[in-house]
């Protein structure tokens, strides 16, 4: 191989750069290191940004039980509102809810997540967490849309997909994956805000869009907080730690790239006013929109896989 | 070693005391390390598959000498700065002495038969084969080079899923490579994936299962979320071969269930069906 001297040399450092790490004191109950700068830097940050706590309160936020659902939205944001019900195989998941409407006059697909606001509802609804079929639901409204033109806008706000074994039986994991891949199909424009919890795969499978936005006190993460924290402190209790770790709110998502826009709530959080909260929402989408419908669906396209696919840090 | 910081292996019991990585975890047969490698890492007993090396089983199936390795020297960053017990930068380093890879993926050109295919193969060891921006990269290129070359491309998976200590970058991972699947499908070539255990959370959800043929190993576990988290959350009552490549075969989400040892004849003849150059 070609790069043997170069890999012998990279391979000097990190030996020389993991010995010099063993060797620090432990701070504060965990075993502190990385190298001397960055480790310096991390300190900095914690003492400068306070984080922890704001993110934290992102965290409960996202999750308040008065939080408007998607379909407190759709009956604000959407004229002539049609649900359509069904997977055509088997169910129809109420954890992901879809239909038409017509936002601002033009006719549109939504498609999201929906929780319940009492334990009836919640149960009804999976909390939100849809099964494969649930996402069958979604990609076949989705491709409805793009038969016909119409832009598909998606609200997400689920902890994750439905961890059962049913769900698994029926292919959870390839149906999320089959529900990325035609949004990575669509021709049409497509904008997906995170109105609550975006809770890791559940969440992606209807959020690979021309356009992501957040809103302000939404959460998007790989792994819920609790999550994380039971593998990595192996305490569930641990989750606030995890939620600092692993920065889940929308201004770190924004500055990673990896969503084009903050969508403002109201004075305290989306749950203290559902018309105010949206109307900057229907704000936010018809403003992306807009910039989107002229341009012709295989550019759309072209962008759209361009896009994610630069999305990544490394070296 | 094992750090495995993996959804589907979350540890809230005690460890069980550690066995011999050569004995059988299934029938207690024992061997040495020349047996095991001469029977591909499989029991000569009860056919249990081991886990295999990324390096060791593109030799397995791949025409000797022909390998080419591509993309040698991406390297993962820290962009969160993120440090849990551990910093993540030592996770890595560690992880990168100890399998002598850049990361849990391996890519290149490769024949198999005398047919071109591209190579995407995965390594468990590196980190529980967990998916942050490095394999995204890799396997987004394998697709490209698949494309550019006209070849089709064959992926072998094992991971535990996004690489939690790239936080939201490492779920991007997941639409970064169906965008370049689908990109591989509009240059006409086809994924061939093949999963080995354990394939679970963000790479089953993503690339691993928009294959246009998929296989599977024997037993390799392939749910999305881990039988603890089913059972945590559910309450429901397990059946034994929950998230099995074998349950998967009998509900209809995958193609076929391929022994290791066979693997290279079954592959040499879905080359031959999708007219993979000579």
């Amino acid at each position: 191989m070609p790069q043997s001297k170069g890999a012998s040399e990279h391979e000097l450092r990190l030996r020389e750069r993991l010995s010099r790490l063993r060797n620090m004191p432990l701070l504060g109950g965990a075993k502190l290191s990385g190298d001397l700068q960055r480790f310096q830097k991390q300190l900095d940050r914690l003492q400068q940004e306070a984080t922890d706590e704001e993110i934290w309160h992102s965290v409960q936020l996202a999750r308040h039980d008065n939080r408007p659902y998607t379909l407190d939205y759709v009956a604000r944001l959407l004229d002539d509102w049609f649900e359509l019900h069904g997977d055509r195989f088997s169910e129809d998941d109420g954890a992901m809810v879809s239909g038409l409407g017509k936002l601002d006059g033009r006719t549109v697909a939504l498609v999201g997540q929906q929780k319940g606001r009492d334990i009836k509802e919640r149960a009804e609804r999976r909390f939100g967490m849809p099964d494969p079929e649930g996402y069958r639901k979604a990609m076949r409204v989705m491709e409805l849309a793009d038969r016909h033109g119409f832009p598909v806008v998606s609200l997400v706000d689920t902890p994750g997909a439905y961890p059962g074994v049913a769900a698994e039986q029926h292919g959870q994991g390839g149906t999320i994956a089959a529900s990325q891949a035609v949004m990575a199909r669509l021709t049409v424009p497509s904008v997906a805000c995170v109105i609550g919890e975006g809770g890791s795969g559940g969440a992606i499978a209807i959020a690979l869009a021309d356009r992501v936005l957040m809103q302000e006190n939404a959460i998007y993460s790989v792994i819920s907080p609790e999550g994380c924290a039971m593998i990595l402190w192996r305490d569930a209790g641990e989750a606030k730690k995890a939620a600092a770790a692993f920065k889940p709110d929308a201004a770190h998502c924004l500055e990673l790239g990896v969503i084009d826009g903050i969508v403002a709530e109201p004075e305290g959080g989306a749950q203290n006013d559902h018309d105010e909260a949206a109307r900057l929402l229907k704000e936010a989408i018809a403003e992306n929109l807009e910039e989107l419908v002229d341009v012709p669906g295989d550019e759309l396209r072209r962008r759209r896989r361009a896009k994610f696919r630069s999305l990544g840090v490394f070296a | 070693m094992a750090n495995v910081d993996v959804s589907v292996q979350t540890g809230d019991q005690p460890a069980p005391p550690p066995k011999h990585p050569n004995t059988c975890p299934s029938c207690h047969s024992h061997y040495r390390d020349d047996e095991l490698e001469a029977a591909l890492w499989v029991c000569a007993h009860c056919g249990h598959h081991f886990p295999m090396r990324a390096r060791a089983r593109i030799d397995s199936f791949a025409d000797p000498g022909s390998f080419v390795e591509e993309a040698t020297d991406l390297h993962s960053e820290d962009p969160l700065g993120f440090f849990d017990v551990r910093p993540y930068t030592e996770r890595i380093a560690e992880a990168e002495l100890s399998t002598g890879l850049s990361d849990a993926m391996v890519i290149g050109q490769a024949t198999l038969d005398g047919r071109g295919c591209e190579l995407a193969v995965m390594d468990f060891k590196f980190m529980g084969g967990s998916m942050g921006s490095v394999v995204g990269e890799k396997f987004s290129r394998a697709c490209d080079s698949a494309a550019e070359r006209g070849v089709p491309l064959i992926s072998v998976t094992s991971s535990g899923g996004a690489r939690m200590q790239e936080g939201i970058l490492a779920l991007m991972q997941l639409p970064k490579t169906v965008c370049a699947v689908e990109d591989l499908h509009d240059a006409g070539q086809p994924l061939l994936s093949v999963m080995a255990h354990p394939t679970t959370g963000g790479v089953l959800a993503s690339f691993a299962t928009l294959g246009d043929v998929l296989l599977a190993e024997p037993g390799a576990l392939m749910s999305f979320a881990g039988p603890r988290v089913v059972q945590q959350i559910t309450r429901e009552k397990l059946p034994e071969d929950f998230g099995l490549a074998e349950q998967n075969l009998r509900f209809g989400n995958i193609d076929a269930i391929v022994p290791r040892p066979e693997l290279r004849e079954r592959l040499s003849t879905l080359l031959r069906l999708f007219d993979a150059p000579i």
